[in-house]
């Protein structure tokens, strides 16, 4: 195979996969808006299932690593404060930090372990058993079905997590400054004058933004599992990466966006 | 059998998948009411033709018609409640108990009340001998149970035409014996078409009306008509081996 066909061959595949990736958004776009009108047809008990697993069995964890965040985070920045003798300042970039980027960011790598890659696992499963094929040929669409349930609780789930991630972050950081002799009414003093109500709402609407693309990859993912020996393992490592990825490069665009339009203030 | 009309009509069928033709120019009808039978050695593309049948995957050329219409965005709706199929796994849904698998397509396109349902989905169970297996889950029942299950699931609309993959595979005779039994009675009872996928030369014997075989080696269907017709008058080799010995290479 020559390098140009080679080429050829790797584009027409790229291509290929990129047109079963929009076609999946565009069907559950669809979906969606047929939920909207026949909100009857949605899978409330799926959804619940799935939330419960993805918020709640996820708590422990996500608050767990948000506190070592908080800890971590305080300790480095109280060594390069303390020569200026003002780590009180730790307050202020842990709330700014973790309410506009970390809170988010780390909730959403959690969920992209832990729900993105089984709900890749589930839905790959039920490939692999022919129970996709089952609800196809009973009419009833595994996007509808299968998909829009799951991306609803993932959705639902990023705003929770990561609140208790950051209030967790913020209380690391107050441990952590209260060894250091700062008082810790002057700590939170500090926290609740430079959180604003825009700053905070806009981590969580990036968060639930997060949610979406974890469900969604996760989802894709199952749907595009192969029946092979290591083909729902495969579809899981997928979903992960790929929900990495997306999270890593959506923060970025939304970023430079923001920056561009000269919002950077929220 | 007396005159009848034919069901599902297939001419000049290429099966497979898009950019593999597995099986070449087929072409059979299947009568109402008939027990036809799929065959042929691993992979040969029964399963393949049945995707096609039950509107999973769209024929690559040719026609394949189910009572005259042919599989498409504007019949697929009609044709779905039209049919019901028993996969080769039963893909019953583990989330869900045997009782709830059964009832899934009644809640999605009965109007029937959940007491009416749980009802009929209890009828459906009895039919197949599970009554008592109504709670348990998929991962609590033997395999056989669970392809009785996934009978009855694919029951649940009365549809037309049932197809069934497989549906003896990996059962010992006696149970293999009772599904024949089975589908035999539900013929009778509600007068439905079967399509099935069997091996089994004793079941197919027992049950099917008619035959298709299917040879991978020759991509295409190699012969069509009633088993015993096939055992006594076949000139091809490939059929009258299996018939006589029951043994199916490649
Ligand atoms: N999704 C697919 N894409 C391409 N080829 C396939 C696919 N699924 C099955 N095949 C091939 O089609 C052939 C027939 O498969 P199948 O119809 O499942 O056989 P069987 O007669 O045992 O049911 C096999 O050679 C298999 O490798
Ligand atoms: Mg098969």
């Amino acid at each position: 195979m020559g390098p140009l066909e080679r080429l050829g061959r790797f584009s027409a595949a790229k291509f290929g996969e990129f047109g079963v990736r929009m076609a999946f958004i565009g069907e559950t776009l669809c979906e969606t808006l047929a939920t909207v009108f026949h909100p009857r047809r949605f899978r409330l008990g799926d959804c619940a299932l799935a939330f419960e697993r993805a918020s709640f069995d996820g708590l422990p964890v996500t608050v767990g690593v948000g506190f070592l965040l908080g800890v971590i985070l305080a300790f480095q920045c109280a060594a390069a404060l303390e020569m200026f003798a003002v780590e009180v300042y730790v307050a202020d970039m842990l709330a700014i930090a973790l309410f506009r980027e970390l809170g988010p960011i780390i909730t959403a790598i959690i969920l992209a372990g832990r729900t993105g890659s089984a709900f890749a696992a589930e839905i790959g499963t039920m490939k692999v058993n022919e129970e996709l094929d089952a609800l196809t040929t009973m009419g009833l669409p595994p996007v509808r079905f299968l998909v829009l349930p799951r991306v609803m609780a993932a959705i639902l789930a990023m705003p929770i997590l990561t609140v208790l991630a950051e209030l967790a972050g913020l209380v690391g950081g107050a441990i952590v400054l209260s060894a250091m002799r700062v008082p810790t009414e002057v700590y939170w003093a500090h926290v609740e004058k430079i959180s604003t109500a825009g700053m905070i709402s806009f981590g969580l609407a990036k968060s639930m933004f997060f949610g979406l693309l974890v469900g969604l990859i996760g989802c894709s993912a199952g749907l595009r599992t192969k029946s092979t020996a290591d083909g729902v393992g495969s579809a899981a490592t997928a979903a992960v990466v790929g929900s990495i990825v997306a999270i890593a490069s959506w923060d970025g665009i939304i970023a430079v966006v923001l920056y561009v339009w000269g919002m950077m203030g929220i | 059998m007396e005159r009848s009309d034919a069901i599902i009509t297939l001419s000049h069928v290429n099966a497979g998948y898009p950019g593999a033709v597995i099986l070449r120019d087929v072409s059979f009808d299947i009568m109402r009411g008939e027990i036809f039978i799929l065959l042929g050695g691993s992979g040969c593309g029964k399963s393949t033709i049945l995707k096609h049948m039950i509107g999973l995957n769209p024929v690559l050329s040719g026609r394949l018609a189910i009572d005259g219409l042919e599989w498409g965005p504007k019949t697929r709706a009609q044709l779905t409640r039209r049919i019901g199929v028993m996969y080769q796994s039963g893909a019953l849904f583990g989330s869900m108990t045997c009782l709830e698998n059964v009832m899934l397509p009644l809640e999605e396109f009965s109007k029937l009340k959940r007491r009416e349902r749980v009802e009929r989905g209890m009828g459906l169970l009895k039919s197949v001998e599970l009554g008592d297996a109504a709670d348990k889950m998929p991962s609590e029942i033997s395999g056989g149970m669970r392809k009785r299950v996934a009978i009855a699931r694919a029951m649940a609309l009365d549809p037309e035409v049932v197809f069934l993959d497989e549906p003896s595979a990996g059962l010992d005779p006696v149970t293999s014996y009772a599904l024949d039994e089975l589908i035999l009675r539900l013929r009778a009872e509600r007068g439905m078409t079967f399509v099935v996928v069997t091996h089994e030369l004793p079941s197919i014997f027992k049950i099917a009306d008619r035959a298709a075989m299917f040879d991978k080696a020759r991509g295409g269907m190699v012969a069509l008509g009633s088993p015993k017709a096939l055992k006594a008058g076949s000139d091809d080799p490939f059929v009258r081996s299996f018939f006589n010995r029951g043994e199916v290479h490649g």
